[in-house]
C-alpha cells in the first residue's frame, strides 16, 4: 500500500497503489525523494490499482488511472511499477501544461545541456546511463525533454532510467548503479529500471539550456564510430518527429522548438560501444 | 443550488467558480487540485480557464499552467475547426445545397459565448436529407471515410438515426458527423429540419451556414435531454446557460424562444432543459415559461432525482450513491424517446449481445 505525494520536478505527483511492488519501486529508485504534505497542489493524481471484478482473481492485473481516466488497457500485475513509469510519461506528454515535450534524453554540464532524441533502437538509454554514471554528466531525463516555451529552459525530470534486454547487464556494472527488479515479457522485452544518480536527483530544480542536439545510433560492428554535423533545419525536421505535442501547441510549439535550436550545434553520431559513444559526446559537446 | 453537491463536492466547487470566478482567489492548493480535476472530468477546463482569465483573476503558478494549457489547446482547436470548415466548404460547395454547422463548430464560426475555452471532439453539420448521399460521396472524395462497417451499425444510422455513421478524415484524423435532422427519425418528436435550415445564418466561411443563435440554444437543449449517456452533460448545460444568458435578456426574448420551441415540436424538451439550467446553474429563466413548457409534472421529480446524480462527472470512484441507477434511468428514458418500444427492445438486446461478445473476446495486447 502506498499513498504518497512527492515533488517530481517540475511537477507534484500523488501516487496511490495497492501493489507493494509500486511502493518498493518508488522507495528504491527515486533517490532524494522530496515528500509533499497534504496541503500541496497536485499536478498528476495517479493510481495503480488491481483489476476489477473477476479479474481480481483470474490472473492479477494492474490498471493505471490518472484522476478517474483510464487511458490504457491493464497490464499483468507483475508489471505494476513499469506501468507507473509508462503512465507518468504518458501523463506528462498528454496533459497540456504549456511545455513542449519531446521524446529525448537530456543531460547537462552545469547549465549546458545535450538533447538526444530517441529513435527506437538507437541505444539512447544505455548511452544516457553511461554519460550520467561514467561521464560526469547530470541527468535531466532519459525519456522526456520538457521545454518551457517562454524561457527556453529545459526542466529536469529525473526518474528511473528504463533499460532493456542486454543493456540491463551493461548498466548494472556501472559504479554506483542501483538496478531494480527485471520485468520479463513486457511489450518492450526484458526491462528494468536504473535509479538516477543521487546528485542529479538533488539538482532536479536546476534548469538547463540546450547547447547540443545529438542523434545517436548504436551500430554494433562500428568500432571507430563516426559523427557528422548537420544543419539546424535538418535537426528541426528530425526532432519534430519525436515531439509529443508540438502539433497540438500550434504556433507556440513551432516557436519553442526553433528557440531551442537557436545557437545549438547538431550532430548525428554512430558508435559501436559505450566507451566510444561516451568519448564522442565528450569531444563534440564542449 | 441543489445539484451535484450530492456527488463529489468538487463538482459544486466547479459550478461555483464558473459562476463567480472571484471565488477562486480564496482557494487552498488542495481545492485547486479538486477544482481542476472536476473541470477536466467535465470537459470544462478550457471554459474555466477562459472565465478566470477574462475576470482578471490572479492565479497561483502551478494551477495556472493547467489552465493556460487548456486555453491554448482550445484556441488551437478553434483554428483547426475553422480550417476543417474551409475544407468542408471546398468539398461540398459544388453541391449547391445548404450546409449548416451545429454545436461547437457553430459557436466558433459565429462567435457565440460558449466558444471561448471550449474543447472539441468533432464537427457536426446538417444537410437536407435528400442531399446526404451526394454529400457523403463528395466528402469521401475529399478524404473522409467511415469506420462503421458492420451492416447493423450502418442500418442503425441510416434507417433510424438523425445522422450517418461518423466520418474520419484519413490524413488529419478529424471527425465529422453529418446530420439530416436533429433527432432520430424514429423519435417521438419531429422537429422539421427545413425550418432550421431556413433560419440558418451566414458564417465567416463562404458557403457554410450555422444554426441561428436561437436554434443553437434549442438544439443544445434537445441534445442534452435526449442524450442517454451524459458524458458531457454538465458541459452541455454550461453551454446552454451561457447561450441563454446572452440571448434572453427581456421577457419578450423568452416568449420568442418558447414560440420557436413550439414551432419545432420541442416544447417538452426545452421545458426540461430550461428547468435543468435554472435548477443547477441558476440561469434566470422566468418560472412561468418552465411551467408552460414542461407540462408533465408527474415525471419531474423522478427526472430531478436522476439528473441531480447523473450530471456530475465521475471524478473519483467513490462517486455519489445511486449515480449508476440515475444514469441507467436517463439512458432508458433517452432511448424511450428515441425509438418505438419494439425497435427499442431489439436495439438494446443487440447492444447487450455485442457488449457481451466484446467483453468475452480475447483481449488485444
Amino acid at each position: 500500500m502506498i499513498d504518497l505525494a512527492f515533488r517530481l520536478p517540475p511537477f507534484n505527483v500523488r501516487v496511490r497503489s495497492d501493489f507493494s511492488s509500486v511502493a518498493d519501486h518508488v522507495a528504491d529508485l527515486y533517490p532524494a525523494l522530496q515528500r509533499l504534505d497534504s496541503a500541496s497542489f497536485v499536478d498528476f493524481d495517479i493510481r495503480i490499482l488491481r483489476g476489477k471484478g473477476h479479474r481480481r482473481w483470474l490472473g492479477q492485473q494492474a490498471r493505471f488511472l490518472l484522476d478517474a481516466q483510464e487511458p490504457f488497457l491493464p497490464l499483468p500485475g507483475s508489471q505494476a511499477p513499469a506501468l507507473l513509469e509508462w503512465g507518468l510519461n504518458w501523463s506528462i506528454a498528454a496533459r497540456p501544461l504549456g511545455y513542449l515535450v519531446l521524446h529525448a534524453a537530456v543531460l547537462a554540464r552545469g547549465t549546458d545541456a545535450v538533447v538526444m532524441p530517441g529513435f527506437p533502437g538507437a541505444g539512447k538509454s544505455t548511452l544516457c546511463a553511461s554519460l550520467a554514471f561514467l561521464g560526469g554528466w547530470r541527468l535531466l531525463s532519459d525519456e522526456l525533454a520538457i521545454l518551457d516555451p517562454g524561457t527556453l529552459a529545459l526542466h529536469p525530470n529525473p526518474r528511473p532510467i528504463s533499460v532493456k534486454n542486454e543493456s540491463i547487464d551493461i548498466v548494472g556494472r556501472f559504479p554506483g548503479a542501483a538496478v531494480g527488479p527485471v520485468y520479463h515479457d513486457t511489450r518492450k522485452g526484458r526491462l528494468s529500471h536504473l535509479a538516477p544518480p543521487r546528485e542529479s536527483a538533488l539538482a532536479a530544480e536546476e534548469t538547463a539550456r540546450c547547447r547540443w542536439i545529438v542523434f545517436p545510433s548504436f551500430q554494433r560492428d562500428d568500432e571507430h564510430g563516426w559523427h557528422e554535423e548537420i544543419s539546424r533545419a535538418e535537426a528541426f525536421a528530425l526532432i519534430s518527429e519525436q515531439s509529443f505535442n508540438k502539433e497540438r501547441m500550434g504556433e507556440q510549439g513551432f516557436h519553442a522548438l526553433c528557440g531551442m535550436l537557436d545557437g545549438a550545434r547538431c550532430f548525428q553520431i554512430g558508435y559501436g560501444s559505450t566507451a566510444a559513444g561516451l568519448e564522442l559526446i565528450d569531444r563534440l559537446c564542449r | 443550488m441543489p445539484l451535484i453537491a450530492t456527488a463529489a463536492g468538487s463538482c459544486g466547487l466547479l459550478l461555483d467558480v464558473l459562476a463567480q470566478p472571484s471565488h477562486a482567489t480564496s482557494l487552498t492548493p488542495p481545492q485547486w487540485t479538486a477544482l481542476l480535476a472536476a473541470a477536466r472530468a467535465a470537459n470544462l477546463l478550457g471554459t474555466l480557464a477562459a472565465r478566470l482569465t477574462d475576470a482578471g483573476i490572479d492565479l497561483p503558478p502551478a494551477p495556472a499552467r493547467h489552465l493556460w494549457g487548456a486555453l491554448h489547446l482550445s484556441l488551437r482547436q478553434a483554428d483547426s475547426v475553422r480550417w476543417e470548415t474551409h475544407c468542408i466548404a471546398r468539398a461540398l460547395a459544388p453541391l449547391g445545397t445548404p450546409v449548416v454547422l451545429l454545436k461547437g463548430a457553430a459557436y466558433v464560426l459565429t462567435a457565440q459565448p460558449p466558444a471561448r475555452g471550449r474543447l472539441f471532439g468533432d464537427i457536426d453539420i446538417l444537410v437536407p436529407r435528400d442531399a446526404v448521399g451526394r454529400a457523403e460521396l463528395r466528402l469521401m472524395v475529399h478524404g473522409w471515410t467511415t469506420g462503421k462497417s458492420d451492416p447493423y451499425d450502418q442500418r442503425y444510422y441510416r434507417e433510424w438515426m438523425h445522422e450517418i455513421p461518423p466520418l474520419m478524415h484519413v490524413r488529419r484524423g478529424t471527425m465529422l458527423d453529418v446530420h439530416h435532422t436533429i433527432l432520430p427519425l424514429t423519435s417521438r418528436h419531429r422537429p422539421d429540419p427545413a425550418k432550421l435550415i431556413a433560419r440558418a445564418v451566414d458564417t465567416q466561411v463562404p458557403g457554410i451556414k450555422a444554426l441561428s443563435p436561437l436554434d443553437l440554444v434549442l438544439h443544445s437543449i434537445t441534445h442534452l435531454v435526449h442524450e442517454g449517456e451524459l458524458h458531457n452533460g454538465l458541459r452541455d448545460l454550461v453551454d446552454i446557460d451561457a447561450l441563454l444568458r446572452a440571448q434572453c435578456g427581456s421577457a419578450d426574448d423568452w416568449r420568442v424562444l418558447a414560440e420557436r420551441a413550439a414551432e419545432l415540436d420541442l416544447e417538452e424538451s426545452v421545458g426540461l432543459g430550461l428547468h435543468l439550467a435554472a435548477r443547477h446553474l441558476s440561469t434566470p429563466v422566468p418560472s412561468e415559461w418552465i411551467e408552460r413548457l414542461l407540462r408533465n409534472r408527474r415525471s419531474r421529480r423522478m427526472l430531478d432525482w436522476a439528473y441531480d446524480r447523473a450530471l456530475a462527472p465521475a471524478v473519483e470512484s467513490e462517486e455519489a450513491r445511486w449515480a449508476g441507477l440515475a444514469r441507467s434511468l436517463i439512458y432508458i428514458r433517452a432511448h424511450w424517446l428515441r425509438m418505438p418500444p419494439l425497435l427499442l427492445a431489439r436495439h438494446l438486446g443487440r447492444k447487450a449481445w455485442m457488449g457481451w461478445r466484446a467483453r468475452t473476446a480475447p483481449a488485444t495486447p
